[in-house]
């Protein structure tokens, strides 16, 4: 089946690579999505179709999958991806104040990306750096032993640096 | 010869050990006669980045909270053996009791090699339990060995090893798998993120022994996403095993066969248990399947397959080459050996100790963690995460074994030993993991989805000040409720942070409900915000700030908060210099 999706049209060639180095079974669904997001960013509805295509699965079954775990995207994401850790440590370590203080400086939600598309908020459970709790990671960076203000100066740090190359 | 180590596990390098790496790595000269090299996680982690310096061998400094101004001093001291200018960030006597008196099995070479080495791991005696085995074991041998030591599953249900090894070898079926359970979902705990970062070829091998004990000729180890250092070391490990003949056919010339592949898992809770991690391998959305038939005889694929945590499995060279009797040597009567806790929260020395049951958790909170921290008093210690329970000071003697710890309602779970102080709300701890239950549960059962979601709606009620007479009672009989008709074990523990809680500290429950006040201070709703008139000089700062104007005074008058205004923005609290404004 093909996509009737209305949404951007996705460069569906840069899966090949994708298809040529895994086995095209439905029991690779997570893996291949997980390189597709890799390469767009997120899963587009057209890259959805195709994957489904190939695999021989439904789409309603990609997307199945795609909704069920939180790894997966539907909609783009900024330059830089907060993940805000809520896990029990950071819980107990005050990390909802930070995670709103991210939020009211951003002004954005938890799963909203900034309408200049700098950046994307997520709160996740456990980065696995306890012990320096509440931590954000940005982009695969940690940041620990935070506070409401030394998160929101890290984020200010950022936001300078990028209208500075602008 | 002087070798500089670093500790580059994920929190030391969350903590900036790359940075102190590259800082000590661009000062070095041709000329210099040391060396610098790195290692997984030494497991103090309050204490990271931490540089070791070793001569030959044996440890000669550790270095602690080290920063990249510091990598001068570390130089030149190496260079010329005087290290007063290290003084500073030596280690205390204090810290290192933190190490002292911990017994190390499942963890014996974290921080201790290159966990991107094989020849470090060899030298340290590494694959000599699987030559042992392959060699001079059958497997009927090693699940007897298995069944001396006592072993039981380290992933929270504590099953005896050797009786699931045992049912995957007598299934029937050619093709077995044996599954490593690295999803480690509970929400503040490291410990197996720590195992496979640090010591990689441990797990290999004690899989390798377990494939060979079951029949399996693929091994599949099931890695949480968010751990991608682990994918990382352990990538590099199963190449270099397969390089030196310990994986693929024929390993050791021994006509015993084995492959191994990772699967990244893809972000959920359920995943963690048995049966949807299967469903994930395969490629399907993480729904648990119901039991029996159990996975040793219907597993992954429809074959018979074995499912261990990664804990579970790095012991398992240890037993091989010192025997099952030195292993339930240690421990109590039902829980032998050691286990690995990961120690967080409120402590005063967070990171990763090992101990041999029967120790008390007093001993493991106030003995090696150091107790809490800031002043502060202990409230509890919530162990099993989701699906464990939190534990009151009066039972701090606890000691630490399965049927003890079962017993007080919560669980040994996997390792997860958050603490917490008189500043953490019980209810809204019990709210924290509801909240996590209610979104992680797959929706297959009815009792899971609906009773955790409503069981959610009278927490936040609770805690936001509109809890009603009967809502104790309610939880208590949804709680039992979901217990019973849950298919999984996700939605039959998710009570067990409410159950607890309720036990031991009622109180807090009652002082939310029927005074509508928050004894730990912590629930914002519940707050009420006052002036002290003694401390405020009437300097206007918190009325220019408040949002709703809900600050009334003069210059230089003591000023008044209207609490039908406030909406407990917190805003005139932080900005107040004199530290009038408190909350009651
Ligand atoms: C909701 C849920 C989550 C679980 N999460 C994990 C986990 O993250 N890691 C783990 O090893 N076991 C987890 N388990 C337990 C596994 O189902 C299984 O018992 C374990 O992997 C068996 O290994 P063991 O016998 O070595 O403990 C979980 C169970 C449930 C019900
Ligand atoms: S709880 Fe936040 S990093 Fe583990």
């Amino acid at each position: 089946m093909s996509c009737n999706c209305k949404g951007p049209k996705s460069d569906l060639t840069l899966l090949n690579n994708i298809f040529e180095e895994i086995s095209c079974v439905p029991e690779n669904l997570i893996t291949v999505l997980q390189k597709a997001q890799e390469i767009y960013g997120y899963l587009p509805e057209d890259v959805i179709y195709h994957v489904a295509d190939v695999l021989g699965a439904k789409p309603a079954e990609v997307m199945g999958v795609a909704t069920f775990y939180s790894q997966f995207r539907l909609s783009p994401i900024g330059k830089y991806l907060i993940m805000s850790c809520q896990g029990t440590a950071c819980h107990v370590n005050g990390s909802k104040r930070v995670s709103e203080a991210v939020a009211d400086y951003l002004g954005i939600k938890h799963g909203e990306t900034t309408a200049d598309g700098l950046f994307t908020l997520e709160n996740v459970a456990c980065l696995g750096c306890c012990s320096l709790a509440p931590v954000i990671m940005i982009n695969g960076e940690a940041y620990g032993n935070l506070t409401p203000e030394s998160a929101v100066e890290v984020l200010k740090t950022i936001k300078e640096k990028e209208n500075g190359e602008k | 010869m002087m070798r500089i180590i670093i500790g580059e596990g994920s929190c030391g390098i969350a903590a900036g050990a790359l940075k102190v790496h590259s800082a000590i790595e661009n000062l070095i000269t041709a000329n210099d006669s040391f060396s610098l090299g790195s290692t997984g996680c030494i497991g103090m982690c309050y204490l990271e980045p931490i540089v070791d310096i070793y001569d030959g061998e044996v440890l000669f400094k550790r270095l602690v909270r080290v920063t990249q101004d510091k990598a001068e001093d570390i130089v030149s001291s190496v260079r010329s053996g005087d290290f007063s200018l290290v003084d500073d960030i030596t280690i205390t006597s204090d810290d290192e009791e933190f190490l002292i008196g911990q017994t190390r099995i499942a963890l014996r070479h974290c921080g201790l090699i290159d966990p991107t080495s094989i020849d470090d791991y060899c030298n340290a005696d590494g694959y000599s339990a699987l030559k042992k085995v392959l060699g001079t074991m059958t497997p009927e041998d090693v699940i007897n060995e298995i069944k001396i030591s006592g072993l039981a599953g380290r992933g929270g249900a504590g099953f005896p090893t050797w009786f699931k090894w045992n049912a995957a070898r007598n299934s029937s079926g050619e093709d077995k798998y044996l599954i490593c359970n690295a999803d480690e979902g509970d929400p503040g705990a490291f410990m197996d993120r720590a195992l496979i970062e640090s010591d990689p070829h441990s797990l290999i091998e004690g899989m390798l022994i377990g494939a060979y004990a079951i029949g399996a000729k693929e091994m599949i180890v099931y890695v949480r996403a968010e751990y991608p250092l682990a994918i990382k070391n352990l990538e590099i490990a199963i190449a270099a095993a397969g390089k030196n003949g310990f994986l693929g056919d024929n390993i050791l010339g021994s006509g015993f066969s084995c492959k191994m592949r990772i699967k990244a898992g893809a972000g959920a809770f359920v995943c963690g248990e048995e049966t949807a991690l299967i469903e994930s391998l395969e490629g399907k959305r993480g729904m648990p399947r119901l039991k029996p038939p159990f996975p040793a005889e219907k597993g992954y694929m429809d074959s018979p397959s074995n499912i261990n945590n990664v804990e579970t499995y790095a012991n398992i060279t240890w037993i091989i080459n010192n025997g099952g009797a030195a292993f339930a040597a240690m421990g109590t009567e039902n829980s032998k050996g050691t286990k690995v806790f990961a120690l967080t929260g409120k402590i005063k020395k967070g990171g990763l100790v090992e101990i041999p049951m029967g120790k008390t958790l007093r001993d493991v909170i106030f003995g090696i963690g150091g107790g809490i921290r800031d002043g502060k008093k202990f409230k509890a210690v919530q162990m099993g995460g989701p699906s464990g329970g939190c534990i009151p000071e009066s039972l701090l003697d606890t000691v630490i074994d399965y049927k003890a710890l079962a017993a007080t309602g919560a669980i040994m779970g996997s390792g997860g030993m958050v603490v917490m102080d008189e500043s953490t709300c019980m209810v809204g701890m019990a709210k924290f993991f509801l909240d996590f239950t209610a979104l992680e549960s797959c929706g297959k059962c009815v009792h899971c989805r609906i009773g955790t979601k409503r069981m959610q709606e009278i927490l936040s009620r609770i805690v936001d000040g509109e809890g009603k007479t009967g809502d104790i009672e309610l939880l208590e009989e949804l709680s039992l409720a979901v217990k019973d008709g849950a298919l999984c074990g996700l939605g039959q523990t998710a009570p067990n942070p409410v159950l607890t809680t309720i036990k031991y500290f009622r109180n807090e429950y009652e002082a939310h409900i029927n005074e509508k006040r928050c004894p730990a201070k912590e629930c914002a709703a519940l707050r009420r915000y006052a002036i002290d008139p003694n401390k405020c000089v009437g300097c206007t700062l918190c009325a220019r700030g408040c949002p709703t104007k809900a600050i009334i005074g003069k210059v230089k008058e003591t000023h008044v908060i209207d609490t039908t205004l406030c909406v407990k923005c917190d805003n005139c609290r932080k900005t107040c210099r004199f530290g009038a404004v408190t909350i009651n």
